[in-house]
């Protein structure tokens, strides 16, 4: 049962009031705010069993190991991996590409080879292959959009050659909300020999994610995004891909055997985990896939989606003057991010209304300059929306734009 | 309640007054110094042409900007502001004007700054919006900054 005002209970911070005003709290996109459940997990680590993994006998030694990799089982099952020796622990969603680009890339990505993304990623899907097709001389291209903000899948299949080597796309746009159909362009991708990436970061925490349905040979997700701590991401390959990779970092933790002269690496998925691991906020994330599980995702979607479809329908009756509301406006292709831009009112002057108001949202360029300079704006305020957010929220993010547009426009409130 | 706290920003309707209707925009047919000055993270801009009589004296200021209304409001009410001034009291201004945005709240002391300069003040209650305030400034620096009588002859470039 999908109960939302309980779900808010769950959520110390969602009780606070900015300026006096209850916290509508509508930057998801950027990070999720954490439940009870997530925050006790973390204390009771550092608290009750603190200690180093995959080292030392002692029990609080063999406890944290225990719950660190208890963690990542629970990551594994939750996005259906084969086997949780597939699932990386990286700080974030950038850091999982970088490892991807400087390890897979580098032995796999030649002179005149492609890789083909989507305008809509994030700088974290862009800037890594950027950096690796300058050092190999290797070409990037891209899925021409269509004007609602979906990609034009018509476009693909003379875009992915012999020499395209990658596929890489973001499952949903940070920026737009849009749902790419990614399973389509794993296919084509694979049709051709190509390998496929998906950046998770926004659509793990909103949706089912099953890598073996998907077929993606690389997946990456951020845990803050998702109800867990920050500096804590996921990196999921297949296994006869990441059997091939070479480790990104190299030094303690990762290694099997060392001499003075070399040394050879540990086991999957150890070998890409060097130093002392983030053990607190990996098992904070076990903790929030828990939370998910108990509402599971399916409802979590629904949630959403009536959310979306609800907040659409708000923006329409408002028909508020000027006023461009980006992406699609199909919620089954469409995620409850909100970006939009006002011909007069700038999102800064925008945002800090709002934020007066209680209402936090997010304004700039979302870390997708390229696709907010090809909807013509420098900047776009950005509303994005998570499984604690109601009904009557959206209703107050409207109504603020609405009091905003008019206090900006001709000073009258 | 909450719309008093906005109008600490937004106060007086000065900085509105000035977003909505910028002043000094004309553009000059002859100028001697340009500044620019462009924020990365938003994409604001300032550009300001300026005509000095004589090496010394402001005569004319060109204002020209994009971006949120603090940024826009700041470069209006500069290019007033500085308007008259020799260059070296513009700097000065300049100089007093970006030291106290960077005080604490409540360290300026009261009437610091003369007519709708002091509303720039109140952009303090938003820290994060500072920077907004204090693009127009730099913009003006560049362009003082090129200025001969400002250069030692030592520092220019061989």
């Amino acid at each position: 049962m999908f109960d939302v005002e309980k779900i808010r209970d769950d959520f110390p911070i969602l009780s606070k009031t900015i300026y006096g005003n209850p916290l509508v709290y509508l930057d998801n996109a950027a990070t999720s705010q954490k439940p009870r459940q997530v925050i006790d997990a973390l204390v009771d680590y550092y608290e009750n069993y603190n200690a180093n993994v995959h080292r030392g006998v002692h029990t609080l030694s063999m406890e944290a190991t225990d719950k660190f990799e208890d963690a990542r089982e629970k990551v594994s099952t939750f996005i259906n991996s084969e086997s949780s020796d597939l699932v990386v622990w990286t700080r974030n969603a950038s850091e999982s590409l970088n490892l991807i680009a400087y390890s897979w890339g580098e032995a796999n990505v030649h002179e005149g080879d492609e890789i083909l993304l989507t305008p809509m990623e994030h700088h974290s899907n862009l800037v890594p292959w950027q950096e690796l097709a300058r050092r190999k001389n290797a070409v990037i291209k891209f899925i021409p959009m269509r004007g609602n903000g979906t990609l034009d899948m018509d476009k693909v299949d003379e875009l992915i050659t012999e020499r395209t080597v990658l596929v890489s796309a973001v499952h949903m746009s940070n920026a737009l909300g849009t749902i790419n159909p990614v399973r389509e362009l794993g296919e084509k991708a694979h049709q051709q020999g190509a390998k496929f990436l998906v950046d998770g970061a926004q659509s793990v925490p909103h949706m089912p994610t099953n890598v073996q349905e998907l077929d993606c040979d690389f997946l990456v997700f951020s845990g803050h995004k998702m109800l867990g701590p920050t500096g804590i991401g996921v990196l999921y390959v297949k296994r006869d891909i990441l059997n091939t990779m070479e480790p990104f970092l190299t030094g303690g933790e990762m290694v099997l055997d060392v001499s003075y002269q070399e040394a050879s690496w540990a086991d999957l998925p150890m070998k890409f985990e060097a130093g002392t691991p983030n053990i607190a906020d990996s098992i904070g994330l076990g903790s929030a896939v828990d939370y998910l599980n108990s509402l599971g995702m399916e409802n979590v979607r629904t949630h959403e989606k009536n959310l979306t479809t609800y907040a659409l329908n708000r923006f329409k009756k408002a028909d508020l003057d000027g006023m461009d509301l980006f992406g699609p406006d199909d919620p089954e292709i469409r995620g409850g991010v909100f970006s939009f831009n006002t011909v007069d009112v700038h999102p800064h002057d925008l945002g800090t209304f709002l934020d007066r108001k209680g209402i936090a949202v997010r304004t700039g360029h979302h870390c997708a300059m390229p696709l907010v300079r090809s909807l013509g704006v420098a900047a776009t305020v950005r509303a994005s929306f998570y499984l604690y957010n109601t009904e009557r929220e959206v209703d107050i993010l409207v109504d603020g734009v609405t009091e905003a547009l008019r206090y900006f426009r001709d000073g009258s409130e | 309640m909450d719309q008093n706290n906005i109008d600490d920003i937004y106060r007086d309707r000065v900085i509105l007054d000035h977003c909505r209707n910028p002043r000094n925009t004309s553009l000059l047919d002859h100028f001697d110094l340009t500044g620019d000055a462009i924020n990365p993270f938003c994409g604001d801009e300032v550009h300001f042409q300026i005509g000095l009589r004589g090496e010394n004296l402001i005569e004319r200021i060109q204002f020209s900007g994009d971006g949120c209304a603090i940024n826009m409001a700041s470069g209006s009410l500069l290019s007033e502001a500085v308007t008259g001034l020799t260059v070296k009291e513009a700097t000065q201004l300049s100089i007093r004007f970006v030291e106290s945005m960077r005080k604490p709240i409540g360290e300026n002391a009261e009437g610091e700054f003369i007519g709708e300069l002091s509303a720039l003040i109140s952009v303090k209650n938003f820290p994060v919006r500072v920077k907004c305030a204090l693009l127009a400034w730099s913009a003006l620096e560049d362009a003082l900054s090129k200025n001969k009588s400002t250069i030692e002859p030592d520092s220019l470039p061989m």
